[in-house]
């Protein structure tokens, strides 16, 4: 052994299995040379952070969705990945949307050859239901991704994470900037455990950013590009309180639910969709509130403006944030000490020590399906075509006190309630109220539930009747044809298999 | 007692709306042919109310379809469409005399009588909608045994007086003729149409005042308008708590075989126990005041 | 009766449907429906359709429907608008309109 520092050193039995230390800087050249150390990460391009990256083909690559229908990366990064001449990669996004349809053609060239999301719409989702792949997809819910990744059956090699803003090092958030998309709870989760992580930020801004949602100990490289997302889709405000009546009768059925179900008390919590009769619904509840002189310990979610003006009001405690979908939210995030960003870990997964769903009171869902156990269905329409996405519908309708879900009876002719839905998504048995224009079904599971809304005076019928009333008017649907092939495998949150997508036929 | 607190206007040629209204639940829904309806689409919007009335969740309710005057070329045939359809009541709107309301009847029997409809099953209700109406609301509130309530018509009873709507000086005679011949008659009286969908206080405000005088119930043109109208006519607890008591005591003393009834050393007489029953009646519909 | 012009009846909106009727070229009578809930309704709809063109006394014509999820009741109505324009037909025989 020789030693160049420490001469003491030569010939010590009692070292000889270890590395002799021979300069400060032997194991982080970088440190020799004071720009090397500030911007090793910095890529001057992307195709450079891909190379850096060590990307093969057959590798995995992930993404987060918090932009929505404004993200420009994963488009972004999958075009720069087909030009580059990769192939056969694994598409780990924590959704898909249908601004996402530029993927169709990557699919067919080979370059995407195995998908994982939550959900797709559009012409991707089309495409996919007609048989695109050769593949199935998997679609897994929020807190059901980050299990898979832990059981290493989802090991993204390469996580590509758009970002707000983002220093040197990586740290980066997404309240900041131009194009601010609030929370990154799933981005947060895919930079702890992909391989490699590549920040994409729109700004970068000087050494310290904070707060850092993404850490810089998580981070391997940081790109500057034009545009993480469309302002005019990320930046939306909060959704105005509809005016549809229809909507409008759902919202105080919902809120009506809400009060009297045995759960509005001092310190109650909950969680909301973003359809129109979720947003009312919030809007209804404060008057309750006030009435009753309660306060909401904390909401959780996906939150929205609505749920922001009453944490400003003070009837809200604290907030959860998992994904901000407005810019009242992203913007609550960023001013409001008691508003807090946490990752789809802490807020879904089964397999962490602990998620905020396990906390939660209350909880309103939607459903494109749910038939007469109960079961929901909110990846397929009744068409058999893909447009949804499992999200968090069956971690939080799974660990919440109370799972209600809320939509027309008839959507043009299509009826909601079913007799068996086309694709399993939460099983019946979470499901604890149905809330319709035509009345509110409970599960026969929660006679506890029921025995109080009938108390209170509410329309309060069997799921059976719902059905039956929507069939009367409309008919009973042709059961959709399928073809043999699976096109996608649903993954309840813990990983076993729920269901599957058939192709569907022309 | 039928309960006829709103009556929501359809417009009848929207097929959507004619599809899903009845989910509001309001007391009655009225389909109608007349104003809402464009010359061009007389024809169409007809039979969509034809067709409409025939799907069984309209016969738990009760329909109405305000047809166009039969002196135009359209009124006859609304009404046989409304008639043979199975619709509960017909609307006359611009009703100005018991002739009118002759000249209708006459129509609605035969029509009964060729499509089979049990006689008499069709009922009436005019629209005053001028000075002549008002004038004549008393007879035309006798005039047929088919009549079932009169409603007063704003906007075009306003413009008969060459005035305009305010906040109500305007319909102040017409409200209290028409309700009057109402109560004479023994039948309904609906109130006008508030048009601002969007000022709920100015809506409650007017149904507070026509609560008051007395008005069965009022013509809504938005589902919103609902279930306010629909909680300012529900009594309060303490209303309810009173009825109550007053009809035990109606009971009781019918068990005795008194003929006084007494309430905490009161004399009740029928009108108050037929009052409290009412009462009860709307605390049965749509529970107490919120 | 017999479709002697061409013909409208309806409106796209949702819940709602469009019929067009037109005289036929050849004394056939040609059906063309277009549904946003074929797959779900298609044959109900082709069966309401055909049913009323029956009791009308249709037997030659060209219909196209364009429907936007309304129910039969809408559908009836409609077409029977359509057929009555096209027909010019003015007097209304309620024995086949029910």
């Amino acid at each position: 052994m020789t030693t160049t520092f420490n001469p003491r050193l030569a010939g010590q039995p009692a070292i000889a299995h270890l590395e002799p230390f021979a300069d400060f800087a032997r194991h982080t050249p970088y440190l020799r040379d004071a720009t090397a150390k500030h911007q090793r990460k910095l890529c001057r391009s992307l195709d450079d952070a891909i190379r850096a990256s060590g990307l093969k083909d057959g590798m995995t690559i992930s993404f987060h969705h918090a932009f929505r229908e404004g993200d420009k990366i994963i488009n972004l990064v999958v075009d720069t990945l087909a030009r580059m001449g990769f192939k056969d990669l694994t598409l780990a996004s924590s959704s898909l949307l249908s601004c996402n349809s530029p993927l169709i053609e990557h699919i067919r060239n080979g370059v995407i050859r195995r998908i994982f999301t939550s959900g797709m719409r559009g012409k991707l989702a089309e495409a996919i239901s007609h048989g695109l792949m050769e593949e199935p997809i998997t679609i897994h819910s929020h807190g059901g991704r980050v299990m898979l990744m832990d059981k290493g059956e989802l090991a993204p090699d390469v996580a590509f994470l758009g970002v707000s803003t983002a220093d040197e090092f990586g740290n980066a958030n997404g309240i900041s900037g131009r194009s601010r998309c609030g929370s990154l709870g799933y981005a947060m989760v895919d930079a702890k455990r992909a391989a490699k992580v590549v920040v994409l930020t729109e700004e970068l801004v000087p050494f310290p950013n904070a707060p850092a949602s993404i850490a810089q100990d998580d981070v391997d490289f940081v790109v500057t590009v034009e545009q993480v997302g469309d302002p005019s889709k990320i930046s939306v405000g909060a959704a105005r309180i509809t005016s549809n009546p229809r909507e409008l009768l759902i919202a105080r059925l919902a809120a009506d639910v809400i009060e009297h179900a045995g759960y509005f008390e001092q310190g109650f919590s909950l969680q909301t969709g973003t359809g129109a009769s979720s947003t009312a619904a919030t809007r209804f509840l404060e008057h309750r509130m006030r009435k009753k002189d309660i306060t909401a310990a904390f909401a959780l979610g996906g939150i929205t403006g609505n749920i922001v003006d009453l944490h400003k009001k003070g009837l809200i405690g604290k907030l959860f944030d998992t994904q901000s979908f407005d810019a009242d939210a992203a913007e609550s995030l960023r001013t409001s000490p008691d508003h807090y960003e946490i990752s789809t870990n802490a807020y879904a997964n089964p397999g962490s020590k602990g998620t905020y769903c396990d906390q939660m009171d209350m909880v309103i869902l939607s459903a494109l399906e749910i038939d007469l156990d109960f079961n929901v269905n909110v990846i397929t329409g009744s068409d058999g075509v893909m447009r949804g996405a499992s999200g968090g519908h069956s971690d939080v309708a799974a660990a919440a006190n109370l799972a209600i879900v809320v939509g027309p009876l008839i959507r043009s002719r299509i009826p909601t309630v079913v007799q068996q839905v086309t694709t399993v998504v939460t099983p019946g048995e979470c499901i604890g109220v149905l809330v319709t224009d035509h009345g509110i079904a409970v599960n026969p599971r929660r006679p506890d539930v029921a025995e109080r809304l009938t108390a209170a005076g509410l329309p309060v019928t069997t799921i059976e009747d719902l059905y039956r009333r929507a069939v009367t008017l409309t008919g009973v649907p042709q059961p959709i044809e399928f073809l043999d092939k699976v096109v996608g495998i649903v993954r309840y949150r813990d990983g076993t298999v729920i269901d599957v997508v058939h192709q569907v036929k022309d | 007692m039928t309960l006829r607190r709103s009556m929501l206007f359809l417009p009848g040629s929207n097929a959507a709306m004619l599809s899903t209204a009845f989910v509001y639940k309001p007391d009655s829904i009225m389909f109608d042919l007349e104003d809402a309806v464009s010359l061009r689409e007389k024809d169409a919007a007809r039979l969509l109310v034809f067709h409409a009335l025939g799907l069984p969740v309209y016969k738990d309710i009760e329909t109405v379809v305000r047809i166009n005057p039969l002196s135009t070329p359209f009124g006859l045939k609304d009404l046989e469409a409304a008639v043979r359809g199975g619709a509960d009541i017909i609307r006359l709107p611009k009703t100005d005399s018991p002739e009118d309301v002759h000249q209708l009847e006459t129509e609605v029997e035969r029509i009964e009588v060729q499509c089979g409809r049990p006689q008499g099953s069709t009922k009436l209700m005019a629209a005053i909608e001028s000075a002549s109406g008002v004038i004549n609301a008393l007879a035309i509130a006798t005039s047929s045994p088919r009549m079932i309530g009169i409603a007063l018509a704003g906007f075009d009873y306003v413009m008969d007086m060459q005035t305009e709507r305010g906040d109500g000086t305007e319909l102040f005679y017409a409200r209290c003729a028409v309700l009057h011949a109402a109560r004479a008659a023994g039948i309904d009286a609906f109130d006008v149409v508030f048009s601002d969908v969007n000022d709920e206080a100015g809506f409650l405000k007017e149904v507070e005042l026509i609560k008051r005088l007395g008005f069965n119930g009022k013509s809504l043109i938005n589902p919103r308008q609902i279930e306010l109208l629909h909680n300012a006519y529900a009594p309060t607890e303490e209303e309810v708590d009173y009825a109550r008591r007053v009809v035990a005591a109606a009971r009781a003393a019918e068990q005795q075989g008194l003929g006084v009834i007494a309430l905490n050393g009161k004399m009740i007489d029928a009108p108050i126990v037929n009052h409290a029953r009412r009462v009860l009646d709307r605390a049965q519909a749509s529970g107490t005041r919120k | 009766m017999q479709i002697v012009k061409e013909a409208l009846a309806g409106t796209l909106e949702s819940s709602d449907l469009m019929v067009k009727v037109a005289p036929s070229s050849d004394g056939t009578l040609d059906v063309v429906i277009n549904s946003e809930v074929m797959r779900q309704f298609g044959a109900q709809i082709e069966k309401v359709v055909r049913e009323t063109l029956v009791r009308l006394g249709v037997v030659e014509g060209l219909v196209v429907v364009e429907d936007k999820g309304a129910l039969d009741c809408a559908i009836r109505a409609r077409l029977q608008t359509a057929v009555m324009r096209g027909a010019d037909c003015r007097d209304l025989d309620w024995s086949i309109l029910s």
